[in-house]
């Protein structure tokens, strides 16, 4: 784990969390390292595996969330949560409409959020579609903003396996350093598990960067308003996790609902269950109608109290959004200047 | 056998809504005699800042209706008023302690005033628009358009009139407003939010908040998605001055408070019309 900066002494971050967060609202019997290996030899005994993974507790995971919404953050640790949460954001673009100027305005943004305070952060990624990675990759120069590409059928992901790999392995090419994949959500409902894990190892392996640099983050959107239930997340989340992938991610935005907390809650859960039994971190990152400053909180909430502080970090948990930096931004200007800040000082995107 | 009394303890007004002040607090509100009449919601700068975002979300499609259709909206309010007149009429009367007679001609005035606002609404163009004579081939006109988001600090005594005479001209152009009410006499604010709610104002035209003006102001005066403020209900000329140096950090179009005391029932002329209005001139080739 390396070691976390934290701008004031007191460590602000803390105040994110007022009760422990070693209180689960359920645990996976987790498979000790060992047992991995073994899960995903064969069809059979990955459909055991995660057939028998304890079910979602729905109503309490619901309450916890709902308890957890509540908290209030404030003044220090309010302006320490709004710094996060713009480390954190991939600031993404996925529109049919996008156009090479577009996708430079917003990589001029995500390099400098707020153009009339040098102290703003730098968001953690830009997201865009395959074909624009070259002119983001472009523009990004210099920046130490990742770019992060959509691939695989984006979003439905309805394809063939070639087309998949072949469009991953071009977007790397380009330039991406992370690839957000959707995983085949009818062969997930059909039962088809090892379907979806090869296809996960098939693109993992098509991450592999040609040119002998670090290999491309992979995040797999599991889109969990497809999945319908939280038992369904849950061992979608461990299906992922087993097959590689970098991130789990939650939705692509465009199927409502998109992320929720409780879904990431269930998630936030796998992701420590996971380490606790492989030594592998797995990091996180809810997608689509986070809109408000304050529901970015509730999220950061979240993951101090369910997975610990090692995954308040850019590196471990990101937001998918576009929308929500403005309102960080404002919230930001508001802790600074003590007034209402109002959206004519910040761009349309 | 006596009844229970109901004693109230009103809302307040944002976004077409009725909510609870964000803190949970709320002040006795007594007639003029000192006799306790109801609780109402005291507003805290949270509340502001919700209503400036409601009244910003509802100020596209008002500003975009047409002028007639906007007239017609406040006609209709106007026959609304005129449904609740004698419960305006008490609560003026309690109120500001007018004798009955008094207080029926001050609610009567209030509604003419609205009405008179009302009609207003597709004519205002006419008289404040121009197509300008330019030594080219353009066809040159000016048009008002509506300023934005507009903070208001009613008068503090005259609860009805004077409330009307400061919030029709404001929605009349198509602006929206965020209207803090008379503080020592809000209930005839409370009942014009009734009256707004059942009429068809869309939600957060007209946004009413209660409480303390010389705490709240200042967050609508320093907030930067505020257009105009106007600050007819401030009576402490110090403070005026402060809000003022506040709304100049976005440049808001300020009213500045009455150095006298307003006669409500004069003739109030297009000033108040006229001062949040912007002009847009257009220039437009001809003879191509």
């Amino acid at each position: 784990m390396k070691p976390r900066l934290c701008p004031l002494d007191h460590e602000p971050g803390k105040a994110l969390r007022a009760t422990p967060y070693t209180v689960p609202v359920s645990t996976t019997a987790a498979p000790a390292g060992s047992q991995i290996a073994e899960i995903t030899s064969s069809d059979a005994s990955l459909r055991r595996f995660l057939a028998g993974l304890p079910g979602v507790d729905q109503v309490g995971a619901e309450a916890r969330v709902a308890t957890l919404a509540t908290r209030s953050i404030k003044t220090s640790a309010k302006a320490f949560a709004l710094d996060l949460a713009i480390r954190m954001i991939d600031l993404t673009t996925l529109e049919g409409q996008d156009t090479p100027g577009k996708v430079r305005a917003l990589c001029a943004k995500a390099a400098h959020p707020d153009p009339a305070d040098p102290t703003c952060p730098p968001v953690a990624a830009i997201c865009v579609y395959p074909d624009l990675v070259p002119v983001a990759k472009d523009a990004l120069t210099g920046s130490p903003v990742h770019l992060a590409s959509v691939a695989t059928a984006f979003p439905s992901g309805r394809s063939s396996l070639d087309v998949k790999v072949r469009e991953t392995a071009d977007a790397v090419a380009a330039g991406a350093d992370e690839i957000d994949m959707v995983i085949d959500r009818g062969a997930f409902l059909a039962g088809g598990y090892s379907e979806v894990f090869e296809e996960i190892v098939a693109i993992k392996r098509a991450c592999v960067s040609p040119s002998g640099g670090p290999n491309a983050h992979l995040k797999v959107i599991l889109e969990t308003g497809e999945l319908v239930t939280y038992d369904n997340v849950r061992r979608a989340s461990w299906l992922a996790m087993l097959a590689g992938a970098d991130f789990i991610k939650t939705s692509t935005g465009k199927v409502s609902p998109a992320a929720t907390l409780p879904v990431t809650l269930v998630m936030l859960e796998a992701v420590r269950d996971f380490r606790e039994a492989t030594g592998r971190q797995v990091g996180v990152k809810p997608a689509g109608g986070i809109r408000t400053a304050k529901d970015a909180i509730r999220y950061l909430v979240l993951v101090n109290e369910t997975a610990g502080e090692d995954w308040l970090d850019p590196d471990w948990f990101r937001f998918g959004a576009s929308s929500l930096l403005n309102d960080l931004l404002m919230q930001r200007t508001k802790l600074r200047t003590g007034r209402y800040a109002g959206p004519d000082y910040f761009t349309l995107d | 056998m006596t009844r229970l009394a109901v004693r109230k303890t009103y809302k307040l007004f944002v976004g077409g809504a009725f909510p609870r002040s964000e803190s949970g607090r709320s002040y006795a509100v007594y007639d003029a005699e000192g006799a306790f009449l109801a609780n109402a919601a005291l507003a805290s700068r949270k509340d502001a800042r919700d209503a400036v975002v409601a009244a910003r979300k509802a100020f596209g499609g008002w500003s975009g209706r047409t002028a007639h259709n906007r007239g017609q909206i406040l006609y209709r309010i106007a026959e609304m008023l005129e449904g609740r007149r004698s419960q305006f009429v008490d609560e003026v009367a309690a109120g500001e302690g007018l004798d009955r007679d008094r207080a029926q001609g001050v609610v009567d005035e209030s509604i003419d005033r609205w009405v008179w606002y009302a009609g207003w609404a597709d004519k205002v163009a006419q008289v404040v628009g121009a197509s300008n004579p330019v030594a080219g081939p353009y066809f040159d006109f000016s048009v008002p358009e509506p300023t934005g988001v507009v903070a208001v600090v009613a008068p503090q005594d005259s609860s009805l009139l004077g409330l009307v005479s400061v919030v029709a001209p404001v929605i009349v152009t198509g602006n929206t407003c965020v209207v803090l009410a008379s503080e020592r006499h809000p209930l005839p604010a409370i009942t014009l939010a009734e009256v707004l709610a059942t009429s068809d104002l869309p939600g957060g035209v007209i946004n009413i908040l209660t409480g303390n003006a010389a705490e709240v102001a200042p967050w609508l005066a320093s907030h930067m998605d505020v257009n105009a403020l106007d600050l007819t209900g401030v009576d402490d000329q110090a403070q005026a001055a402060d809000l003022e140096r506040a709304a100049a950090d976005n440049l808001k179009r300020v009213t500045r408070p009455p150095v006298r005391r307003p006669d409500w029932t004069a003739d109030p002329g297009l000033d108040r019309l006229t001062a949040y209005l912007e002009t847009k001139t257009v220039w437009h080739p001809i003879g191509i």
